[in-house]
């Protein structure tokens, strides 16, 4: 039977996970420079040892509410075809290994938002792991993303 | 694709680029053994190369080439216009074969069989009668087939099987009994037509040696050997990872240092001041391995100035001055296609025809020169033809057909703004559209790639002498010196390209010096007006309320230069030069255009890198977005204009007169002692940028009860400066007051010359001035006469 390892996360109370091989690294909190006029989604530029990386909050690009005050995000840093992107989670959760006969395609009944940024969710003991499309979450310039806001 | 395969597709492509100049040179020297002798050698080397990689097509053309030059080498032909085309049309169609095999491994589908005529035709010419030229074209099919049947059974051989297979191409006269028929026929045919052209070099240049001159042939040998131990080919990639590594280490120094200027441990501090040392110089080296000279795109233009030469019926001779200029070679990639089109542009509108030139005196042949030099950190390059020149009237009227300027402005122009006109989009002159240029593209995107990169362009000509494009570009892309300001909290680098000067206005001198024109805030920068941005403003950081606040305090001026326009950026505070390594932005913010990319400051933060002319951009659209809320009507005649039409001078004359001059009707505000009044005849004149300008008293003018001691006893005078067409005038007046945005009701009173009418603004009652019937009234015939002759240029 296939399986896959996926690294987790939370973001408000769900627990979301990208394929191992698609995230380069995971850091605490950085310096954050923002950027002004970028779309909301965009929470600005971190140094990762002399490259610059965008970081993205996943609360905002999901529309979760903001993020409380005082917490600090965790970066998840992914591969994209364009180069490293950081998504800033709530917290950080352990390399699980799920079987590809648990999975299903989102229900269709999910916030819009959310449904196009996730593949489907692995059904776990007890709880749904949403497998994000890391691509789909970077990228914020769409028109859609600006209009809502 | 086979790495002997991919050697020989960069060498031979190398070689071909080469070939272009060599050929273009031989044509003007057609004498010279070591011009000929480097063509036959890398046509040789082509043909011989391709023999045993398979690629039986290639090797056909490259003979009849080959076969070609050989009777050039031996003498028995001489170099002609017609035998130059026909040998770069060879070197276009190998070069067209070469990107076959790049692409697909295979040297094309097309055989050239009509240029493979067309050269052996070329070298029967007139020592071998019309049917040798027609016996000629046979070899080369019986060639191929041989050719491939042996060539194709060792090539998934070894290389070292590969040699002696290739070998009896190269040689034939010799092996001529041994080898089989192939061998025996083609040296056979060799040997009817021309017994050197298939033999080994080295025999040539013997031959060439004992035949003739022996003088060129020893130095050329004698380069090539120390080319090849001095430098090895490294790539690109490799370059460049190199210089984003080195980019890294000076962040992590300037990083370093920072600690270190905090600790007392002096064995880390003399370890930090070493590294600090080191790493700029490894800067300063890596840097240098990414330049390149510029001649290396230049080494196409001969070329393309023969074959354009030759196609509009121009005679010209091209002139490279500093080729060795060196530029990143990011740089040099990204100006390629702009000079190319300056280049053309010149053949094309620029040098007249050989006639023409001889009827208004000048030398038949006309000279484009190419010129590159460094200069305050920047690289200038200046591409200057001697042809007709730009004829500023006719840009004008296109300019004005076109919709491009109102009309009224176009009049007002100096030749040297109009002339920057043709880098708007949608703008041509050329009376007919050649195949060269004349569509009405190019210019502007000229101008668009140059600005891309940090470069300026501008235009510069005399009617009948020649125009003068120059071109200025920073020497790098990677590492750039820059402004570092501060606003809203955050750290902005603004690249010192673009940087004019930095004006800091006192808490209680900015009252004064900030004024606003229409909403849009400006600053009497030595009496010309500046338009000023908040960066806070445009950058959405702060709100408007807080700017309000802010202006309780100093005030801090970037002025900056974006394509013609100046601009004041205000910002909170400036805090430092550095030199930034610039790294490009994500895709994600591609879309905005204040920013060109990002860095990382010696603390280890990231900033933002503003794009000037971006800035200048955005800024103008938010202009252009209050003004269309205000009238529809006006935006058609362009931001500017519009802005211009409703903003009024204001001016005291007399004592209690109050003159208002529509601010578009303005050229500058100046203010000079009074001792700079001089006098040809009766009428008051001023020495003035080089030109004796005019002066008129508003106050004789429009007569006011004026305090007469008191303008008298005056130390200085203020003047309006008023251009018409090529003609200035200043205007003195006793005080400037303000400027308004006013669009009140003028009404006409008692009729009064050179007075539209009467308003009331800052609670005063002020006579709007018709300025051009002023001056007419005040020095008749001056607009008039010189008017029309000024436009003739």
């Amino acid at each position: 039977m296939a399986s896959q390892q996926f690294c987790t996360f939370l973001l408000d109370r769900y627990l979301f996970g990208v394929p191992v091989p698609q995230v380069q690294e995971v850091i605490r909190s950085q310096p954050m420079t923002p950027v002004p006029l970028a779309p909301p989604a965009v929470q600005g530029l971190i140094n990762l040892r002399g490259q610059i990386v965008l970081a993205i909050d996943l609360r905002r690009r999901l529309s979760f509410g903001e993020r409380a005050q005082g917490e600090l995000p965790v970066n998840v840093v992914v591969r994209t075809p364009d180069g490293a992107v950081s998504l800033l989670v709530d917290e950080i959760g352990d390399v699980i290994e799920v079987e590809e006969s648990t999975f299903e395609v989102s229900p269709e009944t999910l916030d819009h938002s959310v449904r196009a940024t996730i593949f489907g969710v692995y059904k776990l003991d007890g709880r749904l792991l949403h497998v994000l499309d890391k691509d789909k979450a970077c990228q914020v310039g769409d028109l859609e993303m600006v209009s809502r806001h | 694709m086979d790495e002997i395969v991919k050697d020989f597709l960069i060498e031979s492509n190398e070689n071909l680029d080469r070939l272009d100049q060599e050929l273009v040179k031989l044509e003007s020297d057609p004498s010279s053994k070591e011009l000929l002798g480097s063509v036959f050698r890398t046509i040789h080397t082509i043909k011989g190369s391709c023999g045993f990689l398979g690629f039986a097509r290639l090797e056909k053309l490259a003979h009849a080439g080959e076969n070609l030059l050989s009777r050039l080498r031996d003498g028995k032909l001489s170099l002609n216009a017609e035998i130059t085309s026909g040998l770069l049309a060879m070197v276009d169609a190998v070069r067209r074969m070469l990107a076959a095999i790049q692409a697909t491994g295979q040297d094309g589908e097309e055989d050239y069989i009509s240029l493979i005529e067309r050269l052996a035709f070329l070298q029967g010419d007139p020592a071998v009668s019309p049917q040798g030229a027609n016996s000629a074209v046979p070899p080369a099919p019986q060639l191929s087939p041989e050719s491939q049947a042996e060539v194709e059974v060792p090539s998934n051989d070894e290389i070292v099987l590969l040699a002696p297979a290739a070998r009896p191409f190269e040689k034939p006269p010799e092996c001529e009994p041994a080898p089989p028929a192939s061998a025996a026929k083609l040296a056979g045919e060799a040997r009817e037509k021309n017994p050197p052209a298939t033999d080994e070099f080295v025999r040539a240049e013997s031959a060439a040696r004992s035949e003739d001159t022996p003088v060129p042939e020893p130095t050329v040998e004698s380069h090539n050997p120390q080319a090849t131990m001095e430098t090895i080919r490294v790539g690109v990639t490799l370059l460049d990872r190199l210089m984003n590594l080195v980019g890294e280490l000076v962040l992590a120094r300037n990083q370093l240092l920072q600690f270190s200027n905090g600790t007392p441990d002096a064995g880390f501090l003399a370890v930090s001041q070493r590294m600090n040392l080191i790493a700029t110089e490894l800067q300063e080296e890596v840097m240098k391995t990414r330049m390149q000279p510029i001649g290396n795109i230049w080494n196409k233009f001969p070329r393309t100035v023969r074959d354009l030469a030759h196609s509009c019926g121009k005679e010209v001779r091209l002139v490279m001055e500093g080729q060795d200029t060196e530029l990143d070679r990011t740089i040099i990639e990204a100006i390629k296609d702009p000079l190319t089109h300056l280049v053309r542009n010149a053949m094309d509108h620029g040098i007249e025809e050989p006639e023409v030139r001889k009827s208004s005196g000048k030398e038949p042949v006309g000279v484009l020169t190419l010129r590159a030099f460094h200069e305050g950190g920047q690289v200038n390059i200046e591409i200057s033809d001697d042809g007709a020149g730009l004829n500023g009237d006719r840009i004008r009227q296109k300019a004005i057909e076109r919709g491009l300027i109102p009309a009224q402005q176009a009049g007002r122009m100096p030749d040297r703004d109009v002339f920057n006109l043709i880098f708007l989009p949608g703008f041509s002159t050329a009376e007919k559209i050649t195949n060269v240029s004349g569509r009405g593209v190019g210019m502007d995107v000229v101008k668009t790639n140059v600005e891309k990169i940090g470069g300026t362009v501008d235009i510069q000509s005399t009617a009948g002498r020649g125009t003068t494009v120059r071109v200025k570009i920073p020497l790098t892309l990677a590492i750039i010196p820059a402004l570092i300001a501060t606003c809203g909290g955050e750290r902005f680098a603004i690249p010192q390209v673009s940087l004019s000067e930095l004006v800091r206005l006192d808490a209680e001198e900015n009252g004064r010096g900030i004024e606003l024109v229409h909403g849009a805030p400006v600053y009497r920068l030595r009496g010309r007006l500046l338009p000023l941005v908040c960066l806070d403003r445009e950058l959405g950081l702060k709100a408007a309320a807080d700017n309000a606040a802010s202006r309780e305090a100093a005030i801090n001026i970037v002025v900056l230069q974006a394509e013609e326009q100046q601009f004041g950026l205000i910002v909170d505070e400036i805090t430092d030069t550095e030199e930034i390594v610039v790294k490009p932005l994500g895709k994600q913010l591609k879309g905005i255009s204040a920013y060109s990319g990002a860095t990382i400051m010696g603390d280890g933060r990231v900033a933002l890198i503003l794009d000037v002319s971006g800035l200048a951009q955005k800024a103008r659209v938010i202009a252009e977005a209050h003004e269309s809320a205000h009238e529809e009507a006006r935006k058609e005649a362009g931001n500017e204009q519009a802005r211009d039409e409703h903003a009024l001078l204001l001016a005291e004359n007399g004592l209690e007169g109050r003159v208002a001059i529509p601010l578009s009707m303005v050229a500058r505000l100046e203010e000079f002692p009074r001792t700079v009044i001089e006098h040809a005849g009766a009428q008051e004149v001023m020495q003035y940028r080089g030109q004796i300008i005019p002066l008129i008293r508003l106050s004789q003018l429009i007569p006011a009860t004026s305090d007469a001691e008191k303008l008298a006893s005056a130390a200085s005078i203020q003047v309006v400066v008023y251009a018409e067409g090529k003609r200035t005038v200043g205007l003195i007046v006793d005080r400037i007051v303000d400027i308004v945005e006013e669009r009140a009701a003028v009404e006409p009173l008692a009729p009064r010359a050179g007075i539209v009418g009467s308003f009331v603004t800052q609670r005063q009652v002020t006579d709007l001035l018709d300025v051009p019937a002023l001056v007419r009234a005040a020095v008749p015939g001056l607009l008039d006469v010189v008017g029309p002759e000024a436009g003739r240029v």
